[in-house]
């Protein structure tokens, strides 16, 4: 790169040289000022700093507004918007046929929490490497703002009908079943949630966040729970992050006292400062503890609940070869005649 | 060709009898659960080894243990190997069913019963021997809770002995079933010859069935079509399979599971596949369509209510343009319907899976050895026309053993289709995902994670133009379908072409497909031989229909349509296919009851539409 300086100054590159610009996508269709929008910014901005190969990422996602924002961000990384509730499957097909893929999954409270809690249960399960995020409003969007099962006891549509069930927390059901990296955000807290999404990117198994995203159009009234003012006020972020990459020098001090460091699979450190005291976010029970309190003081806990970094994925349980299945050569996959020779002996 | 049963009805206590020598139904009335299974399996091989074509069918039910079961064993020195009606030797060991078992036979059929039973007063028309198994079987076997499960041999050797199977080769099947488990075999041997010997010191000769010695099995192999199937993926170059526990398919992945954990592991100690038991078959086929849009040969096996399931799935993998392979190995439905019996009920569904105008390519396996080379073009055809490619076996095929000639080796290289590689965009500059450039309505597409910057696209249910951008436009929608549409137009030809059998100047057409074929093949034969008419048959071994099949229709006045289901689904499918002044042509006979199809009930219904 030139070091001199010229009229017309080089883009920013990040460490594979790529600009920020490499990393957009189409123009959004979504409604301005949607929370699902500010979302594709951050995830962004995520991927150009950690300087992740947009060709390796791959894009699934369910049915929804949420799941249609692949088509706005990283154009140069594959997308599968497939059917409702079942992005979970897909993801995991692809991830099987091509462990090199860094797989980002979006979808929405009622993709995950409704239709596709069966796929969503059982993707917790196996530690799959993935990102999973959750663009949750607390409503179907797409179909004009009914409510999902997401929503808090209590809140209000905008036709006036209240909300007389208990919402599923997709956290403390992920934490259950066995994912190894567990957080909520929201759309509006620009620094938390570029943090968690660079942390992430670095996690081996399973990520879930749960990122609150206001529906402007459906669910962003007085009595909401899921709109921007709501978030304002109540939103109690567990801790503050901060995300030091495997590829940078460490070279801000911290104060043990006051911060848990978290060692990554790749040699990254997440940062959890001010924690709350005696909070572990690698005790898989407290965290569900918390979370289960924080309901029931009317708080939106974020922050990074919980977080194995070494815990085996789901490809390390299956034995897979180092090679990406979907191009293993013919001699790799055919075995010999001589093999079925064996078995035809076999069966005589 | 002797075709008809020798049926020697009158007096059966008679030892001059004409003798009847390989050609004969053996069925073992019993309990599910009561292990009868291995003995069953050994009369078969003993049989099998003699040279003597046989198959054997499993009738059972959706229980894991004390329901009945009957397990019938074909011998047919002419080679018929589809289900018979009549049963000629009944070996009856369940009580709840002995007495319907013993009244359904017809005059002169042989019965071996439990002496306490006292079948013998039942009908004075058949022949009798009882065995008393507890006396038998408790010297052989000491241990009282094997028991159970020994008295089974002891019937193989009372047969062995009435039937003159011969000892030696009972042995080495006994030796093959057992095959590690030493003191097992030499425990149920010993059952046998406590069964041979009693029947040849008690029991007197007199029904008129012999097996003798032939050479029509030489170097043949005994399987079931699921095991072959999972062979025939397995050299097919399966990588990812995605799977719902369900009868009548979970063999297919379990066999495919042992196969592959022996023969699919590298040098490095890993596996170069992935096989997940599923959450469901949504979840099962969601992966298929996952690791196939990411560039694995990938697969999923199921049955009719998996297949329901996954229809929505489907029409995405149709228009989204996802290749995969799953295979349905047909029960009886609808709903859970008769699960552990055959039918050819999922044809018209799964043709036109999922919503809006969808039509799938299916291949139709008549044989375990086609299940072992249709699993090669299935995969090769799904990746050629980017879509799901479904094969249609079913209970009696997946489930049951039948002889085949050993399989050979798959010559044809693997077809990965169109695949655009970091090479060929560097040459092209860029790619339209949904463009047809070849005229053959099939685009070319790059696999996730190809390195270049113009290899991805957005994969997507919704509309889309050539570029794979979300469009709403008329011309787009419509240009796309008449697109797919020619995909379908060209699989015509590249599908597997029908298996077509010339009689002398038949004006009579067949069309079958899959394991009908057996039956048609009998009763073509018995058409010939007792009623002097001849037939033409063509069996379907693939949709869409290659034009061979109006052809055939053209070619005849009359063109029977024969199935295992009762709206006559393959008839409706020809019917849309074929001009329509053809289909007056058309006749259907489709019957649905849980049992394989069998010849007879074929000849009397075609001659009886045929007004004789
Ligand atoms: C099988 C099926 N049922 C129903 C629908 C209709 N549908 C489309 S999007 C949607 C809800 C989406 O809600 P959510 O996942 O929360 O996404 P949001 O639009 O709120 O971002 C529904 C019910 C569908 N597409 N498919
Ligand atoms: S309807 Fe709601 S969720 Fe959908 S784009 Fe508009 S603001 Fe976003
Ligand atoms: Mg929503």
């Amino acid at each position: 790169m030139a070091t001199t300086p010229t009229s017309t100054p080089a883009p920013k590159t990040n460490r594979i040289g790529l600009t920020v610009l490499d990393y957009r996508g189409g123009k959004t269709t979504l409604c301005a000022g949607c929370g699902h929008n500010a979302i594709s910014e951050r995830i962004i901005d995520a991927m150009y700093e950690m300087g992740v190969p947009p060709e390796r990422v791959i894009k699934p996602s369910g049915i929804g507004c949420s799941s249609k924002s692949p088509a706005y961000f990283m154009s140069r990384s594959h997308s599968f918007n497939a059917v409702h509730g079942r992005m979970p499957s897909v993801a995991t097909g692809a991830v099987l046929a091509n462990r090199r893929l860094i797989a980002l999954g979006l979808s929405g409270d009622g993709d995950s929490a409704s239709i596709g809690i069966g796929q969503f249960v059982h993707l917790m399960r196996r530690n799959l490497p993935i990102i999973y995020i959750i663009e949750d409003n607390g409503v179907y969007g797409l179909t004009k703002g009914q409510f999902s099962a997401t929503a808090d006891l209590g809140s209000k549509l905008k036709t006036g009908v209240i909300n007389d069930l208990p919402p599923i927390d997709t956290c403390a059901l992920a934490i259950t079943l066995g994912a190894t990296f567990v957080g909520r955000s929201f759309s509006g807290d620009k620094k938390q949630l570029h943090a968690m999404l660079k942390a992430a990117i670095a996690h081996q198994g399973t990520v879930m966040l749960d990122v609150v995203s206001p529906c402007v159009t459906f669910n962003d009234h007085e009595g909401s729970t899921k709109s921007y003012k709501y978030m304002k006020d109540h939103e109690e972020p567990l801790q503050d992050i901060s995300f030091v990459p495997s590829f940078e020098e460490i070279d801000v001090e911290y104060d043990p006292g006051t911060t848990v460091e978290v060692t990554m699979h790749d040699g990254s450190r997440l940062r959890l400062s001010k924690v709350e005291e005696d909070y572990d976010p690698t005790h898989r029970i407290n965290a569900i503890h918390r979370l289960h309190e924080a309901h029931d003081k009317g708080e939106v806990l974020t922050g990074v609940f919980y977080v194995n970094p070494q815990a085996p994925t789901f490809i390390d349980m299956l034995n897979m070869t180092d090679e990406p299945l979907a191009t293993l050569p013919e001699s790799a996959v055919r075995p010999g005649r001589e093999v079925l020779e064996q078995v035809m002996e076999e069966l005589r | 060709m002797a075709t008809t049963d020798i049926a020697l009805h009158q007096d059966s206590g008679s030892v001059e009898r004409k003798r009847v020598v390989n050609n004969m139904s053996i069925q073992v009335a019993t309990v599910n659960g009561s292990g009868s299974q291995s003995s069953n399996t050994v009369l078969l091989r003993s049989i099998f080894q003699m040279g003597v074509p046989v198959s054997g069918k499993n009738l059972f039910p959706s229980n894991i243990a004390g329901l009945p079961t009957w397990y019938t064993i074909r011998a047919n020195k002419d080679g018929y190997i589809a289900r018979k009606k009549e049963i000629d030797f009944l070996i009856a060991m369940n009580v709840e069913t002995a007495r319907e078992d013993v009244m359904s036979l017809a005059p002169g059929a042989a019965v071996l019963y439990d002496e306490p039973l006292k079948l013998d007063a039942l009908r004075s028309d058949l022949v009798f021997y009882s065995v008393p198994y507890d006396k038998l079987v408790a010297p052989v076997c000491p241990e009282a809770k094997l028991r159970k499960l020994v008295k089974n041999m002891i019937y193989v050797g009372v047969v062995a002995k009435l039937l003159d199977i011969e000892m030696g080769e009972v042995e080495k099947a006994i030796r093959k079933q057992f095959a590690k488990k030493v003191k097992a075999a030499n425990l149920n041997l010993a059952a046998v010859q406590a069964g041979y010997d009693y029947a040849a010191s008690s029991l007197t000769k007199r029904d008129p069935y012999f097996v003798q010695r032939m050479n029509k099995t030489a170097g043949k192999i005994i399987i079931d079509g699921n095991a072959a199937a999972a062979l025939g993926c397995m050299f097919a170059g399966v990588t990812v399979v995605a799977w719902y526990p369900i009868t009548p398919s979970s063999s297919l992945p379990e066999t495919l599971i042992e196969y592959m954990k022996e023969h699919r592991v590298g040098p490095d100690g890993k596996a170069t596949f992935a096989i997940v038991q599923a959450e469901d078959e949504l979840a099962a086929i969601g992966m298929v369509i996952g690791a196939g849009w990411a560039g694995a040969r990938s697969m999923t096996a199921t049955a009719g209510p998996g297949i329901s399931l996954m229809a929505e799935f489907a029409g995405l993998a149709y228009y989204a343009e996802v290749p995969g392979v799953v295979w349905d190995i047909q029960r009886v439905g609808p709903s859970t319907g008769l699960p552990t019996r055959t039918s050819q009920g999922d044809i018209l569904s799964t043709a036109f899976l999922s919503h809006g105008d969808t039509k799938h390519i299916l291949l139709i396996p008549c044989s375990v050895a086609e299940c072992f080379s249709m699993a090669q073009d299935a995969f090769d055809l799904a990746e050629q026309f980017q879509t799901l490619v479904f094969v249609m076996s079913d209970l009696d095929l997946g489930m049951n053993n039948w002889m085949s000639d050993p399989f050979t080796y798959p010559e044809k290289p693997i077809q990965r289709g169109k695949v655009l590689t970091k090479e060929d965009l560097d040459r092209l500059g860029g790619f339209a995902r949904y463009k047809d450039v070849d005229g053959d309505g099939i685009g070319y597409r790059t696999l996730p994670g190809t390195p270049h910057p113009a290899a991805a696209y957005f994969t997507r249910g919704t509309g889309h133009n050539e570029h794979s951008q979300y469009s709403e436009r008329p011309d787009d929608f419509e240009t796309n379908m008449d697109r797919l549409n020619r995909k379908v137009e060209t699989a015509r030809s590249f599908v597997p072409a029908p298996e077509l059998m010339h009689g002398d100047k038949a004006k009579i057409g067949i069309i079958a497909y899959g394991t009908s074929h057996w039956a048609i093949l009998e009763a073509r034969d018995q058409l010939r031989n007792e009623y002097g008419v001849e037939t033409d048959y063509l069996r379907l071994r693939a949709y869409p229909f290659s034009a061979a099949v109006e052809e055939f229709i053209e070619q005849h006045d009359r063109v029977y349509v024969i199935e295992q289901n009762r709206d006559a689904q393959m008839h409706s499918m020809i019917k849309l296919d074929i001009r329509p002044e053809l289909v007056t042509r058309l006749r259907s006979i489709a019957h649905i009851h849980g049992l394989p199809l069998d010849a007879r009930s074929v000849t009397d219904e075609l001659m009886s539409m045929e007004g004789k």
